[in-house]
């Protein structure tokens, strides 16, 4: 009998120690190799451990919520033989020394006989006439096609081998792909994909991942979301559509929304600001400048609207149009991408049930919109079908109380829902 | 202390490590490889490579010995005894070793490798130190290799030699001890007799080199009868004594009457060479956490991952596939891939093997039994040496050889290979090739075989097994 000691392995990348869950074992108890013995919580996932050999359970290091580091030993077994702790004894002169074996073939399980019915359906996979591979003996191919079938997730027990007795070929290879597998003969294969494509995260997308990662990682953010009936905004919508003249834009909600908020942040400046939190400073803006967030093809924009205050909705319509087109060509200037004050961000017909979009930094608010969509509701007891809309918004909480960010929210509902308060 | 990070640690440059280390740092990943010794490991510096030269240059005095003492053979005769100076052939083979060692070291600078010379103590893992650099990797190759087992009872030293010493043996012995007639024990004993010394085989087991049959292994057996090596099969060996007279006493049993002193034997002898087989040098990874089998093998699964992420063992130290210079090597470049990104696992259809005896013998894939036992229907076919007239050419009939062909009677796959015969080796390539690529009897019977060359026995015991030998009544 010798003691066999078990070190807690490493079982993740960058893990250096992880929590005892549960001991499925304790002392005294039989193990089998393999039987579970140790359920380990790192920062990353919760593990099973399984027993390294069989033995008898001599002792356990840690109880529940116990630390144990990774290579520290956590478990030791009585074992037959030496173990691991103490010396090694010598073999005996009569123990045959190792000597190159001749290799044993695998023994494979037997091949299932090919189906029939895929020849006939599949004439094009199997031109010539299938070879039953020989029972009890593994599938005949090369190296190099038994390497090719792991890389593409093929079972070469399912292939038929168009070469003699059986033996599998690239082309046959390429049938199987063609035919897909006996179990979806019909259809696309359902080959396993292994390949990956790395892309290295620069310029642009660099950019994106470290501002969002600034945000999200300083800014403590909180989240509201409002319904809201557009109804009378969708019926003045359409009449200033069908209504307007030469050279005026096609309206969408967005300059409504973006009129809406010159009132909603002009009386609720706490919103309509920008947070130096190195400096301790939040800066408040007389002028509303409104990032509009904008997809491209190469990547996301931010080009900006300034004073809209100053504008009436055919200008924001305009001038929103104008520079997510920048955007999306790439000819915005520097002065076109900086200098917003608040966001909105747009997922248009994508719509959605709603989002948690993230502050544009040194923003204290962004605001998402979503689509309008006819929605019964209850009007003075009346189920009745109304145009609703989704507000996502997503507020700094270190400068931006709960308050006042729903009460920007419920201000700006109020305007959409009677839009003629929006001009007044 | 310096650190030195780098994505790749090979520890061990011998067949398995430096292959690992070559073909790692080729594909642009950044390699260090730690070796305690030379570059090359127990292969190229103390095992199969100086073993085939000393082989090769006792069958050259063999043969001059015997044209000078029957002088006419051949119609060479040799005036005066040939004489052999043992420091001077341990020198020829020193150099041969060298110029390897030099070559495996230009290769690992041509890829881009860092080799460090010195012993590599683990402090976890993925931790290093090497004197007073710290490597610290991302991924790990343990490639420790093995090193010669010793006996309990007969320590190493005072005469009581392992493989490695007996390969830089620079005096002429009158008597030598092998203890254990597994193919290391027997390959260096041959060389010895053929070196004019005495040799005394001492085998607990029932015969010489038992994982083979006993068709392979009787011209072999022959040959040592003829030379008059002495076999003692079935005995323990029972602990080396040292001699007044400088020499050592070796006792040894009867294994049935192991208890009964009045049966024990000994015999004299310059030097006891003991080659009972060979253990991993797995002892100084207890701070990786690698888990061991329970005789000191690291275990790992076919992609030679450890229990450990990120940290591989391949080779002699493993318990994946044989003991062989040839498997760490393929285990080295295929770790190599997996870690770099290749979906790679450990399986091949046939490892060759073989014995540099006097006989060689030879095997890859199944033997007969072996085949019966996993379920084939078998067919074989036999062609001796002794028809084949590129072997009488260079008399490597002379030992009785012949090749042997083990194929599946029904689809007529070639299963397995083997050989035994003086000049054999070299056609195991051929073998080896079949059986990976699936080859049927009717593809060697079907391929031309160069006349006169000893690959035309392959073509031949080929149509033997197929029932249509042409050289053979």
């Amino acid at each position: 009998m010798g003691v066999f000691a078990f070190k807690l392995p490493d079982i993740g990348e960058g893990v250096v120690e992880g929590e005892v869950v549960e001991w499925m074992v304790a002392v005294g108890d039989s193990v089998k190799e393999d039987d579970p013995i140790l359920s380990v919580m790192t920062d990353k996932a919760t593990v099973e451990i399984p027993s390294p050999t069989d033995g008898v359970v001599k002792s356990l290091v840690g109880e529940p919520g116990t630390i144990l580091a990774v290579g520290q030993v956590c478990i030791e077994f009585d074992v037959d033989g030496d173990g691991n702790s103490s010396a090694k004894s010598e073999p005996e002169a009569s123990e045959p020394a190792p000597e190159p074996t001749p290799v044993e073939e695998e023994v494979v399980e037997d091949i299932q006989p090919v189906v029939e019915e895929k020849v006939e359906e599949k004439p094009v996979a199997a031109p010539t006439p299938v070879v039953v591979a020989a029972p009890g003996a593994r599938p005949l191919a090369s190296p190099a096609v038994r390497q090719r079938a792991r890389e593409s997730g093929i079972d070469l027990a399912s292939v038929n081998g168009s070469g003699p007795a059986g033996r599998i070929t690239h082309a046959d290879l390429d049938s199987w792909k063609e035919a897909g597998s006996p179990v979806a003969a019909a259809g696309p294969s359902r080959a396993a994909r292994t390949g990956t494509t790395e892309i290295p995260v620069i310029g642009l997308r660099r950019k994106i991942a470290e501002s969002m990662t600034a945000s999200y990682s300083t800014i403590p953010h909180f989240s509201y979301f409002e319904e809201v009936d557009v109804t009378e905004l969708e019926s003045l919508r359409v009449h200033l559509n069908s209504t307007r003249t030469e050279g005026q834009p096609k309206l969408t909600y967005l300059p409504f929304i973006m009129q809406a908020l010159v009132k909603a942040l002009g009386e609720n400046p706490v919103c309509n600001a920008l947070y130096d939190d190195e400096k301790g400073v939040v800066t408040r803006f007389d002028a509303i400048h409104l990032g509009i967030a904008t997809q491209t093809d190469r990547g996301l924009y931010v080009p900006v609207v300034k004073h809209v205050e100053a504008q009436d909705v055919w200008t924001s319509a305009t001038e929103m149009q104008r520079v997510s087109q920048a955007a999306r060509d790439g000819t915005a200037g520097l002065d076109e991408l900086t200098g917003s004050t608040f966001t909105i961000t747009s997922l248009g017909r994508m719509g959605g049930l709603g989002a948690t979009p993230i502050i544009n930094k040194p923003e204290v608010g962004i605001l998402g919109v979503h689509n309008a969509v006819d929605t019964p509701v209850v009007r003075n007891g009346q189920i009745v079908i109304r145009r609703m809309m989704r507000l996502s918004s997503s507020w700094d909480h270190r400068v931006v109380d709960g308050w006042d960010g729903a009460v920007l929210v419920q201000r700006l509902k109020a305007l959409l829902e009677h839009p003629a308060t929006i001009f007044m | 202390m310096n650190v030195r990070k780098c994505k790749v640690l090979v520890v061990g440059a011998g067949p398995g490590g430096y292959v690992a280390a070559i073909r790692s740092a080729q594909l642009g990943m950044d390699t260090v490889i730690v070796e305690g010794e030379k570059a090359g490991g127990t292969c190229l510096i103390r095992g199969c490579i100086p073993s085939k030269a000393m082989i090769h240059a006792a069958h050259k005095f063999h043969d001059l010995a015997q044209h000078a003492k029957d002088g006419g053979h051949m119609g060479i005769s040799i005036p005066g005894p040939a004489e052999i100076d043992m420091a001077g052939l341990k020198g020829w083979k020193d150099g041969i070793v060298d110029r390897l060692n030099k070559g495996v070291e230009h290769l690992l600078k041509s890829s881009g490798a860092e080799l460090i010379t010195g012993w590599a103590e683990f402090k976890d893992a993925k931790t290093a130190v090497v004197g007073d650099t710290q490597i610290e990797a991302e991924y790990v190759i343990l490639a420790n290799g093995s090193v010669p087992i010793e006996l309990p009872f007969m320590k190493y030293g005072d005469g009581v030699i392992s493989s490695r010493e007996a390969l830089d043996i620079d005096e002429k012995l009158e008597h030598l001890v092998v203890v254990g007639g597994g193919y290391i024990g027997l390959e260096l004993g041959i060389v010895h007799r053929m070196l004019g010394a005495e040799v005394t085989i001492v085998e607990a087991m029932d015969s010489v080199l038992p994982i083979f049959d006993k068709e392979l292994r009787r011209p072999l057996e022959l040959f040592m009868k003829k030379n008059k090596i002495k076999v003692n099969t079935g005995v323990f060996a029972k602990g080396a004594e040292k001699l007044d007279n400088g020499k050592l006493k070796l006792n040894f049993i009867d294994k049935n009457h192991a208890d009964d002193e009045s049966k024990m034997q000994s015999v004299e002898a310059d030097r006891v060479l003991v080659t009972v087989g060979r253990r991993p040098r797995s002892e100084g990874l207890a701070p990786t956490g690698v888990a061991l089998n329970e005789r000191g093998f690291v275990k790992v699964n076919e992609k030679c991952e450890t229990n450990m992420k990120g940290v591989y063992a391949i080779g002699d130290l493993t318990d994946l596939g044989e003991m062989l210079a040839h498997v760490a090597s393929f285990q080295g470049e295929m770790v190599a891939e997996i870690i770099a990104g290749k979906d790679r696992i450990y399986s091949p259809l046939a490892v060759p093997a073989i014995v540099f005896t006097e006989p060689e013998i030879v095997s890859v894939g199944m033997s007969p039994d072996e085949a019966k036992d996993a379920g084939h229907p078998v067919i074989t076919g036999k062609f001796p040496l002794a028809a084949n007239g590129r072997s009488l050419t260079q008399e490597a009939e002379k030992t009785g050889g012949f090749v042997r062909v083990v194929a599946r009677e029904d689809d007529h796959r070639i299963l397995g290979v083997q050989a035994v015969g003086t000049h054999v080796s070299e056609l195991v390539g051929e073998w080896t090739l079949a059986i990976e690529m699936g080859a049927l009897l009717e593809d060697i019977a079907g391929t031309i075989h160069a006349h006169p060359t000893m690959t035309e026995m392959t073509h031949e015991a080929v149509l033997a097994t197929l029932g249509h030998a042409i050289h053979i009544a």
